[in-house]
């Protein structure tokens, strides 16, 4: 099972340029990284969808990298291209301009690179818990017997002790959440993409998994990109949040968010957590082309 | 009055903190005689169930004896009964109802079977599809019982009952389970593709697995579908099954021969029908709890 849990030590070396990210545009900010081989670039990524007498600009190009071992998050209005990126970013797509970058090799149009965990939690009706979180590895080739061993004690460790013989109709939403989670975790990939894992489920149960999702990160001390409307959440989990606008979508602004892990939920009280959720609303309001809160009040 | 009255105002007293003696967990007056209704509504419709079957036996049996109908037309259930006792005896029934039973399972399983296959070729090349769609659609669209006389010059007379009941219910299984295959969740699909999957794998992980209802329900169609070929294969061509016993009673006049023969073909169809629901039940249960409570 230890080998399951990689820890990745996190080095310090992303000391924040600007604590609240409030001045910082990508560009300038990546230049903190850059001592660190990042995991995960995007270089000029773009996307334009042509059809015959238009051309629709879905992802006006951006760059975007991720340092290995870190949480970063994409907030942003429907239609900034959030889906668009992560798509591109596992394979399914081809970017029209562009090239993705993983661990420094061109994995352009490659699928199986990266863990992409989508919206819906996509359990398999008729397959039991345990061979629904197996499924990734068994797919990548681990011998069934060998992916029911592993998938197992995450099982029990992970909350879901007990279901492993049940049917995905007999968990509730939080859990058939945490097995779709555990299913992407699985599988030997350095880099997830996590598509608003948590947008369908109600107040309390989102902040438990969001608490429950900072744990695995701490064990499985995996690359993770997540993609999320809610701003509160973006912070709470994210070591960096890209703040997205739309038509076209684009990259508006990066916030490093240095609130100290391990993070308790109280954190969001903190005038600090208060403070750069203002900022990253007003900037979302602002993009929206509606005037910032602050100066309304 | 006192019930209904009572009815009526619990609505308003529900959430009220409760003062009287009854426990929380006993059901309601209101309630009870609610649930008694739906007993007694059950019951009256069995009751006009076996009520109907009795009368129409009743007149069945008397109509003919009374001379009121010709009883060389209709025969009636005693001597129906009489002819199913002796030949059930002389074990001729029994050889011929398992002829037709084995035909019509060969038929059946054999066109899913193909028809499967056929429909996974289908999904597997788009191309494939393309090109042999409308020729599927005209050949579902023919009424495959014109064929039997050709199948038994092709075939002989007992290659062309399996043939026929195969061909009556492939096609209907190809269009369904393509269908089928088309409508399983593209989301699911992605998945899987998501962590690598060829195209074999997800045919076996997700499409194949994903459409058993659809499977089940073809399976439920084509149970019918065989035995009317089966049945039509042999007017034709048979020297056994029910099919036969229909033609060959008839064209000697034996009514009671033909009435016997239809009567074990209804508790054949029903059967297997049964047998089908049964096997729909235990496995949808575990597709999203179709017909199961959570």
């Amino acid at each position: 099972m230890d080998h399951e849990l990689r820890k990745r030590g996190t080095s310090g070396l992303e000391v924040a340029c600007d604590p609240f990210g409030l001045m910082a545009r990508p560009s300038a900010i990546m230049e903190c990284h850059m001592n660190v081989q990042p995991q995960l670039v995007l270089e000029h990524v773009s996307m334009v969808f042509r059809s015959e007498d238009l051309n629709f600009t879905a992802l006006a190009p951006i760059d975007f990298e991720v340092p290995a071992g870190k949480f970063v998050s994409l907030i942003g209005p429907s239609g900034c291209g959030k889906s668009t990126i992560f798509n591109i970013t596992a394979g399914l797509q081809p970017p029209t301009t562009g090239r993705v970058m993983i661990d420094g090799e061109d994995a352009t149009g490659t699928i199986g690179q990266v863990g992409y965990m989508l919206q819906k939690d996509l359990l398999l009706p008729w397959r039991t818990v345990l061979d629904n979180v197996a499924l990734g590895m068994e797919i990548r080739g681990v011998p069934m017997a060998e992916a029911r061993e592993r998938a197992l004690p995450l099982l029990q460790r992970y909350g879901l002790g007990g279901f492993e013989k049940r049917y995905p109709s007999a968990l509730s939403g939080g859990m058939r959440q945490r097995a779709a989670l555990l299913r992407t975790l699985l599988i030997d990939v350095d880099v997830i993409l996590l598509d608003e894992p948590f947008g369908a489920l109600d107040a309390q149960t989102k902040s438990q998994m969001q608490e429950w999702l900072l744990q695995l990160f701490r064990d499985f001390g995996r690359t993770v990109i997540f993609v999320t409307h809610d701003v509160e959440e973006a912070i709470f989990l994210s070591d960096d949040i890209y703040v997205m606008a739309s038509r076209p979508g684009r990259i508006i602004d990066k916030m490093s968010i240095d609130l100290p892990r391990p993070r308790e939920r109280s954190v969001v009280s903190s005038p600090r957590f208060v403070a750069m959720k203002q900022y990253c609303l007003d900037l979302l309001r602002t993009a929206a082309g509606q005037p910032p809160q602050a100066a309304a009040a | 009055m006192m019930t209904s009255t009572k009815a009526a105002l619990s609505h308003f007293v529900r959430f009220a903190p409760r003062s009287g003696s009854a426990p929380a967990s006993a059901p309601s007056a209101a309630y009870a005689a609610y649930l008694r209704s739906l007993k007694r509504r059950a019951l009256s419709i069995q009751l006009w169930q076996i009520g109907l079957v009795a009368a129409l036996l009743v007149v069945w049996e008397v109509a003919p004896r009374a001379g009121w109908i010709n009883p060389m037309l209709t025969s009636y259930p005693s001597a129906i009964a009489r002819t199913f006792t002796r030949m059930l005896q002389d074990g001729s029934l029994t050889t011929h109802t398992l002829v037709t039973l084995s035909e019509t399972v060969v038929g059946f399983v054999g066109g899913m079977l193909l028809g499967t296959f056929c429909a996974v070729v289908l999904w597997w090349s788009s191309y494939v599809y393309r090109v042999l769609d409308p020729f599927i659609v005209v050949l579902n669209a023919i009424p495959k019982i014109a064929l039997v006389p050709i199948f038994y010059i092709w075939l002989g007379d007992i290659a062309s009952i399996y043939a026929m009941a195969i061909a009556i219910s492939v096609f209907v299984t190809i269009l369904m389970l393509y269908t089928g295959f088309q409508a399983v969740d593209e989301d699911k699909i992605k998945l899987v593709r998501l962590f690598g999957a060829s195209r074999l794998k997800v045919l076996t992980k997700v499409v194949l697995p994903g459409s058993v209802p659809t499977m089940i329900a073809a399976l439920k169609v084509n149970v019918g579908l065989a035995l009317v070929g089966v049945v039509v294969g042999e007017f034709q061509a048979a020297k056994a099954g029910l099919g036969y016993l229909i033609t060959y009673g008839s064209q000697i006049f034996q009514m009671n021969l033909v009435m016997t023969a239809i009567v074990v073909l209804a508790v054949i169809s029903s059967l297997l029908f049964i047998g089908i629901q049964a096997l729909e039940s235990t496995v949808l249960r575990r597709h999203g709890g179709v017909g199961g409570g959570n």
